[in-house]
């Protein structure tokens, strides 16, 4: 008879200090970002490369050698125990389907001189995979990096504020949450939170051609159909949905980050607003 | 045995048996594979039990034999689907090894291209419905996208009537002869005009008052 999946504990996040601000303290918070008159494309990333910034690619594991991939700067997968604990272990596997490596690929080629790092989540079957993803999230937010690029999401509501109280606390540390929006009539997760990024398809060919949504839960619609992506075994495919239209917005997050590395979740919400294709601000 | 599961076991007596929720399985592949133009369509229907995925209908290119075939859930393209509840849409799939190994041993057909999208209804993933080697006379585009998330949303509520029915034949089948009988004359009372079953219903009426009555002998 199947066990039922353990329940995850809580997050428990850092402790909370108390909030206010002094009247002698409001000229220490000064904003360290110089906006300029119009935010433009050319500002946001023009010349950015995507050095310096750590992105995590939370999916299938990446395939490490593939030549559109590169270099990876670690890998770890999560396994459950057969005593029900979460464990974190090197990677030795690489990718088990290729998803992840098509993921970790566009954003190479948006971003080509970011760090990727592969946190493998799914692999071990379809039982457990919801705690596997949470724990895998935990460990990611807890590891500082910049982007986290998660295509995948779960429509069981007994993880949703779990996951919830997770992408606000990366939102709060300045970690990016970029998550593949449904395109079917179902509720699933992170994705509609508002705390993270959340990416649909757009048709047109241009990588960093993106939109902003102003009839939300979904925010933004990036490249995600007809994408030429890296896959398992070294080959290459075409491949469509959300879940490669997400990996575009990381990389262009990615690109931002690179330039601006003061920008907070928020700031970098405003400015692929202000710069995004049907707002104004996209040469 | 409670009343939730006497309701579910009658209702399977009078529903429809196995060969024909198969049918209707087909019926969905079949519809799958018109609406595409598809080489060939399947499904896959996830077995929570054992945490396998089965396969369960085809239409077109494959074999028929290979229906009841398991395989782990997190196995190739259908695993993943299933998985993190994405749909996903893939070309040149001959270019991946071992996706036609996997692919071959369990539909016995290779694709060069594959639709796959996720049975979701309400929490529960249900399974993968396959669409192999659509035509590639118009590009993929978001159009086909939103049609097979609206086909697959039906596909779902077919599949979850499917395995209610399933789960109450089961509870049917467990409870040994008791709820049997009650179902074999729903069923046929069912399958009775209205002439003849007025009859019948008075009958039952009766049984059910001296059942209900504290009579003692």
């Amino acid at each position: 008879m199947a066990q039922p999946e353990q329940k995850p504990e809580r997050y428990t996040g850092e402790t909370l200090p108390a909030w206010s601000l002094p009247a002698a303290a409001s000229a220490e918070i000064g904003i360290g970002v110089e906006w300029p008159e119009r935010v433009t494309r050319e500002w946001a990333l023009g010349g950015s490369t995507g050095a310096g910034i750590r992105v995590c690619i939370l999916d299938s594991g990446v395939q490490p050698d593939h030549p559109l991939v590169g270099p990876l700067e670690g890998a770890v997968a999560l396994r459950k125990t057969e005593e029900g604990e979460i464990v974190v272990e090197d990677d030795t596997e690489g990718d088990l389907c290729g998803h992840g490596t098509a993921c970790a690929g566009i954003v190479r080629s948006v971003a080509p001189d970011c760090s990727l790092f592969s946190v493998r989540v799914l692999g071990a079957g379809f039982k457990g995979s919801g705690s596997v993803l949470l724990e895998g999230l935990r460990w990611a937010i807890g590891q500082g990096f910049g982007v986290i690029n998660m295509s995948l999401s779960t429509t069981k509501k007994q993880f949703s504020g779990l996951l919830h109280e997770l992408a606000d606390s990366a939102y709060f540390r300045r970690t990016v949450l970029v998550a593949s929006a449904h395109n079917m009539p179902v509720e699933s997760y992170p994705w509609r939170f508002s705390s993270v990024i959340s990416v649909g398809s757009h048709e047109e060919t241009d990588p960093l051609t993106f939109f902003y949504n102003p009839s939300p839960p979904v925010e933004f619609f990036a490249r995600g159909v007809n994408v030429e992506v890296p896959w398992i075994g070294g080959t290459r495919i075409r491949s469509s949905g959300n879940s490669f239209a997400t990996p575009h917005m990381s990389g262009i997050c990615t690109l931002i980050l690179a330039k601006h590395p003061e920008l907070t979740p928020f700031q970098l919400k405003s400015v692929l607003y202000l710069t995004a294709s049907n707002v104004g601000g996209a040469e | 045995m409670t009343d939730q599961n006497l309701e579910a076991a009658v209702s399977a007596g009078v529903m429809s048996a196995e060969s024909e929720h198969r049918a209707l399985l087909q019926s969905i592949v079949e519809v799958a594979r018109a609406i595409f133009s598809a080489k060939a369509a399947s499904i896959f229907l996830h077995d929570e039990d054992s945490d396998e995925l089965v396969f369960e209908a085809v239409a077109g290119e494959g074999s028929d034999s290979l229906i009841g075939t398991r395989f782990p859930s997190s196995t190739g393209v259908a695993g993943w689907v299933l998985v993190t509840r994405q749909p996903l849409i893939i070309d040149d799939l001959e270019q991946d090894p071992r996706h036609a190994r996997e692919t071959a041993e369990s539909t016995g057909y290779v694709p060069k291209a594959m639709m796959s999208v996720p049975l979701l209804h309400e929490e529960r993933a249900l399974g993968v419905l396959n669409v192999l080697d659509r035509s590639q006379s118009v590009e993929f585009s978001l159009g086909q996208m939103e049609l097979l998330g609206l086909f697959a949303n039906q596909a779902a509520i077919a599949l979850d009537l499917l395995q209610r029915a399933r789960h109450a034949r089961a509870v049917l089948t467990r409870s040994g002869g008791d709820a049997g009988v009650i179902a074999r004359i729903a069923s046929a009372l069912e399958d009775l005009d209205d002439e003849q079953r007025e009859p019948v219903l008075r009958l039952l009426g009766a049984l059910d008052d001296v059942l209900r009555t504290d009579v003692s002998f």
